[in-house]
């Protein structure tokens, strides 16, 4: 399961960063990979920040203190003795929904279900944090039900509420803050995904799972 | 404790350090100052550590006054504010200070001796104005004390080395999918649009045909130079998502961070390339100039 250096691709992407790659497909292997090397990687002096994905890790290193040649080694380092995770079970992460988003008729139809069928659906899943990325605690979430994958909307909203759930290609997202954004939205949430004050801010890490569960509509 | 008013806070006037790191894997990108040269160099002027929090004015500058005597450096782009740039000054309680419109580029800085004692969210007080994590932009009536956090005398002027200029010129290493572009990027030139701001700076000019859709989403660097399926490049600034799915021919390179943050709307740019050993070459001058201040 686990991936040696000769499977892994180290490459400069900037004079302060490298990209360090576990393969070009997405795979449940390069997601434990990705988590394994950001994890062993945190709190290394000379290192500013790491950016996980799906398959990479960009690391991003102060210039002045470490050259790309030693972070490299390091990274090849760590890829061999990083410690298991597996003794940790994951967490399971319960965010209760009231499915009322602006787009879920249009998801729904684009599944070929009734509104009920697709919230059904979207609530009885499983997911998973594949990564935390793109703004402030977003969790990108794999095990969307292939039947649910809509595209995103052609032209992005200015504006998506704080705590919108959402469904962009075949990932499931939620909106930590408000922000623009081309996700199709199916309802919201009142939990806080981040919390600037919070230790740590986000709620939600990488390897969380996460389930999502329906609440009622509010009777008006 | 000395106090700082802000009597008008211009166009955007935030507070910023050198930018809150160690947070991307929660995709919080550091932010911090636009120009960190300039803030480094305020701080250093007025005898402070170089990522004193200090208080960054874009395009137009605020109207200020401190409570008692302060010990300020403004550095960054010139603005009609009556004082000279690049030196530590004394102002006095209760006088006011008018920064006016920033003259070439797009931001100064005020160092004020003691550095600004903002409040610090996940370990910096630097302001991320398009989420708000760390506080928002500065408005008429807001009042901020003055840290004691100054750690050595100031200093005598410094001029900012002009070799370094123009800053229309954007230095770059190859991205991680400089491979996939042919010639294109480099030497044609590009305008800064409106639509530019913290999270990246928008480039108007030769489209360049991009193969975006074939690219998994991967972090990103500051300076990565992205190119979406309208061929426009885009150059992700300090407030840029940590993530993104857009290729990405070129990296603007650490020692011309500074001149994105005084890139201005209709300014005209064009990248140049050069190698990573350059690039630190290039740093190193950079680094060796702040020390001597």
């Amino acid at each position: 399961m686990r991936y040696t250096a000769d499977k892994m691709t180290v490459r400069a992407a900037s004079d302060r960063s490298l990209l360090v790659s576990f393969g070009e497909n997405i795979s449940t292997e390069a997601q434990r990979s990705v988590a394994r090397l950001t994890h062993a990687l945190q709190g290394v002096r000379g290192i500013l920040n790491l950016h996980p994905a799906f398959v990479s890790v960009l690391v991003e290193f102060d210039p002045r203190l470490r050259q790309h040649s030693e972070i490299e080694a390091l990274v090849h380092d760590r890829v061999e003795t990083a410690a298991e995770h597996e003794d940790a079970p994951a967490r399971l992460i319960e965010i209760p929904v009231r499915y009322d988003g602006p787009d879920i008729k249009d998801v729904a139809e684009h599944a070929n279900l009734t509104v009920t069928q697709m919230v059904e659906l979207h609530s009885s899943a499983e997911y998973e944090v594949a990564f935390v990325g793109f703004s402030t605690c977003f969790p990108y979430l794999s095990g969307l039900p292939a039947a649910l994958a809509t595209p995103r909307l052609k032209a992005p909203r200015k504006h998506v509420p704080a705590g919108s759930i959402a469904i962009g290609g075949a990932q499931a997202g939620v909106y930590p803050l408000a922000s623009p954004g081309g996700w199709r939205l199916i309802g919201h949430t009142e939990l806080r995904l981040f919390d600037p004050a919070g230790e740590p801010p986000g709620l939600l890490r990488m390897g969380d799972r996460v389930r999502f569960l329906p609440v009622a509509e509010e009777r008006h | 404790m000395n106090r700082l008013h802000i009597l008008s806070p211009g166009m955007l006037t935030t507070v910023q350090d050198l930018g809150r790191f160690g947070w991307a894997h929660q995709g919080v990108s550091a932010s911090g100052a636009a120009d960190p040269l300039a803030l480094r160099a305020g701080n250093l002027l007025v005898g402070n550590a170089e990522n004193a929090a200090a208080l960054e004015m874009t395009l137009v500058g605020a109207e200020l006054v401190f409570d008692r005597n302060a010990v300020i450096a403004l550095t960054g782009s010139e603005m009609g504010a009556g004082v000279p740039f690049w030196q530590p000054i004394e102002v006095r309680g209760g006088e006011t200070l008018h920064c006016g419109a920033t003259q070439a580029g797009a931001r100064a800085y005020l160092a004020v001796r003691g550095g600004i004692a903002a409040r610090k969210t996940m370990g910096s007080a630097s302001v991320h104005v398009m989420t708000g994590v760390g506080g928002r932009p500065l408005r008429k009536g807001d009042v901020l004390e003055i840290g004691e956090g100054a750690v050595r005398r100031p200093r005598g002027p410094a001029g900012f080395p002009q070799r370094w200029q123009p800053r229309s010129i954007l230095r770059a290493t190859p991205g991680p999918q400089a491979e996939w572009f042919a010639d294109g990027l480099f030497g044609a030139p590009y305008t800064v649009t409106e639509e530019s701001n913290r999270m990246g700076l928008r480039l108007r000019g030769r489209a360049i045909p991009s193969p975006a859709g074939q690219m998994i989403t991967e972090g990103v660097a500051l300076g990565a130079v992205q190119v979406p399926p309208d061929g426009q490049p885009i150059v992700l600034f300090v407030e840029h998502q940590t993530t993104g799915g857009y290729p990405k021919p070129a990296n603007v390179i650490s020692a011309d961070f500074w001149k994105l943050g005084q890139l201005r709307p209709r300014d005209p740019v064009e990248f140049e390339s050069v190698t990573i050993e350059q690039a630190l070459g290039l740093l190193r001058e950079q680094e060796e100039w702040l020390y001597s201040l």
